[in-house]
């Protein structure tokens, strides 16, 4: 769209701070001749204006409510370099499959990018208080969700990152070339400390390298803390001793205050654990120093996204996982869970490996396919490995190892304790079949459409993989999943 | 003796798996290979789970890219230590990697005596563990 499309911008003098109401887009807030630099931070929303809202405008209007903007003109933005401080919307496209001749409602993926100097460095709450600040709850827009951000690498510079990382986690563990396994205890409500620690000991021993508390196990009255982290480590120490291998457990020390928290960790580095985990729910700023805590401490921090559902799901409003994704890598957690595919958790596979990738890798390419909007240089931050948990099972281990590749954790947990031959038995299955598949894999075996059939020859030398087998064959978890990805194989054209 | 599932040492990849034939084994060298990893072959008679540095049978071998020689190494290895534990590297040099790809046992003693888990009290309920050898109470060379 054109400058005369939207009545020309006016950025100088006399006439733009006349007082009174301009419109956005003419403030200097919609520029589509700006080519953004290297060090901007880009973000691409997804925009439903409302009725008779111009896109150009409403992308411009979500630019200056993230940034200097407010209702009406005011003249102390002349005492400022304001130019700079401005964000401005730069391109706007219509989203395919939206707006006249389909079934729902325009949307348009607005494209700004905001100057470095707008943000604080290392500080996750001040990015996210401008980006997902004020501006979702305005008025013009009905709906708005944040798809993507390319954070420049002169401001990753400024964050910690994951406080372990993937290649030094596995070098601690001692455990290369696979995918780890874990499971949660179940139930995860009731359990005495002693009871629960009887489940950790037995899917340790069995063959797991993790056993995870819940993100609702704290400090309840059927169990409080201490005795968890006590008989845990017991547990811990003892598998330790009849494998032979390093084990964990996720102690979660989320608590109401961030005093608690850390006595809480404290504690749990007292007594020898490698690992500790936090739920999302504590919110960025808690992340960040349990990040720092857990650098300093050479802990392992696994976080559980305890909330993200809440605002991640819709695709209308809120916003996409991917996004959570790069803040948490930037924060600095070691572990997140991120989907599974084939589980009972919602997660299209090309959106998971976005997700993963954006985990993972060291460079992410501009890649539509997989929600991934900008190219973006992790610039060294550690990798976070990715966790995989929630209705999985061993007879999807082909799927599993296809889809979310070798540096995963794959989380078993109704998939061991659930086991008709008792927990060590389900968790020798799970162990058993993934490490059966990791050897076809390696062979060079097509062992994605060979996957039952190796599993059933590594199950005639082991039978407690045979009945996980024959109990969990037919479940499967078939439903549509709510967010994919939004392209067209060639660009749409520009607005 | 060991007393959980397999009644073995479980570190490495496919230690849960009946031992790996030659085969096999070559067919898991030629997967580094393809990589680029540079295969590395360790033994040790103490395979405390914390034990990190094992003994090197030699260099990584960077130079070196047929699988053949590559198993005659490992057999070399496993006839000079016929009782101890022998581990298969592999090695990735490239960026965002630069540490262990692979890493699997090919050889064990006869017997594995396995671990002891011994228990210090100390204040407030809490315990002091310490996961003691069994094999490493004889001197080295000897145990097995």
């Amino acid at each position: 769209m054109s400058k005369a499309a939207t009545g020309g911008t006016v950025k100088e003098g006399k006439e733009r701070y006349k007082a009174g109401v301009m419109p956005y887009a003419k403030m200097g807030y919609w520029e589509p001749d700006y080519e953004p630099k290297d060090t901007d931070i880009l973000a691409l929303f997804r925009i439903t204006p409302q009725p008779g809202v111009d896109p150009v405008e409403a992308a411009a209007a979500v630019a200056g409510e993230s940034s200097t903007a407010t209702w009406t003109v005011v003249w102390t933005d002349r005492l400022t370099a304001c130019e700079l401080y401005r964000a401005k919307a730069y391109r706007v496209d219509p989203v395919p499959n939206t707006g006249e001749g389909t079934e729902n409602e325009a949307q348009y993926f607005a494209y700004i990018a905001y100057d470095l100097d707008l943000f604080e460095e290392g500080s996750i709450a001040n990015l996210t208080a401008s980006i997902i600040g004020n501006v979702f709850g305005f008025k013009a827009v009905k709906a708005l969700r944040l798809e993507d951000m390319r954070l420049p690498v002169a401001y990753l510079k400024t964050f910690q990152g994951p406080a372990t990382g993937i290649v030094v986690e596995r070098e601690r563990l001692d455990k290369f070339g696979r995918p780890l396994l874990g499971a949660t205890t179940k139930p995860k409500l009731g359990l005495s400390g002693r009871n629960y620690g009887r489940v950790v000991y037995e899917a340790l021993k069995g063959g797991l390298d993790f056993v995870k508390d819940d993100e609702n196990i704290n400090s309840q009255p059927f169990m409080h803390w201490r005795d968890r982290f006590l008989y845990c480590m017991e547990a811990v120490n003892k598998a330790s001793a009849a494998t032979g291998e390093v084990k964990g457990h996720y102690l979660n020390v989320t608590a109401g205050t961030m005093e608690e928290m850390y006595e809480r960790a404290e504690f749990a580095r007292a007594l020898g654990s490698i690992i500790v985990m936090i739920d999302l729910v504590i919110g960025y700023t808690a992340i960040q120093s349990m990040a720092r805590w857990a650098r300093k401490n050479s802990m392992i921090l696994h976080l559980h996204r305890a909330g993200n559902s809440t605002y991640s799901r819709q695709k209308n409003h809120g916003m996409n996982f991917r996004v959570i994704c790069k803040w948490m890598r930037m924060a600095g957690v070691d572990h997140l869970h991120a989907g599974t595919v084939v589980g009972k958790l919602e997660g299209d596979p090309l959106m998971i490996k976005g997700f993963y990738d954006t985990l993972r890798e060291t460079r992410t390419p501009m890649s539509l396919e997989h929600g991934l909007f900008f190219e973006q240089d992790w610039a060294s931050l550690n990798k976070v490995m990715p966790v995989a948990s929630g209705g999985i099972h061993a007879g999807q281990m082909h799927q599993l190892l296809h889809y979310l590749g070798e540096d995963v954790v794959l989380q078993f947990g109704g998939g061991t304790i659930g086991h008709p031959q008792g927990i060590q038995a389900g968790a020798t299955a799970n162990r058993v079949a993934l490490e059966a598949m990791v050897l076809a894999r390696n062979e060079g075996r097509d062992y994605l459409q060979e996957g039952p059939q190796i599993l059933e020859k590594a199950a005639r030398t082991c039978s407690p993989l045979k009945a996980a087998l024959d109990t969990w064959k037919d479940v499967s978890f078939n439903y549509d999943s709510t967010d994919t990805p939004d392209f067209v194989p060639t660009a749409t054209a520009s607005a | 003796m060991m007393t959980n599932p397999g009644n073995r040492l479980t570190q490495g990849q496919f230690s849960f798996l009946p031992d790996l034939t030659d085969a096999q084994i070559s067919a898991q060298i030629k997967w580094a290979l393809q990589h680029g990893w540079a295969i590395g072959v360790e033994y040790t008679d103490d395979p405390h789970p914390r034990n990190t540095y094992w003994e090197m049978f030699g260099n990584p071998m960077f130079d070196l890219k047929d699988p053949a020689g590559i198993l005659m190494e490992i057999n070399n290895c496993r006839k000079t230590f016929p009782n101890h534990y022998i581990r298969v590297m592999a090695f990735n040099a490239t960026r965002g990697g630069e540490s262990p790809a692979m890493s699997f046992i090919v050889n064990r003693p006869g017997t594995e005596p396995g671990f002891g888990l011994s228990r210090q009290e100390a204040e407030g309920r809490q315990i002091h563990y310490t996961v003691h050898s069994y094999a490493t109470d004889k001197p080295e060379n000897e145990r097995y």
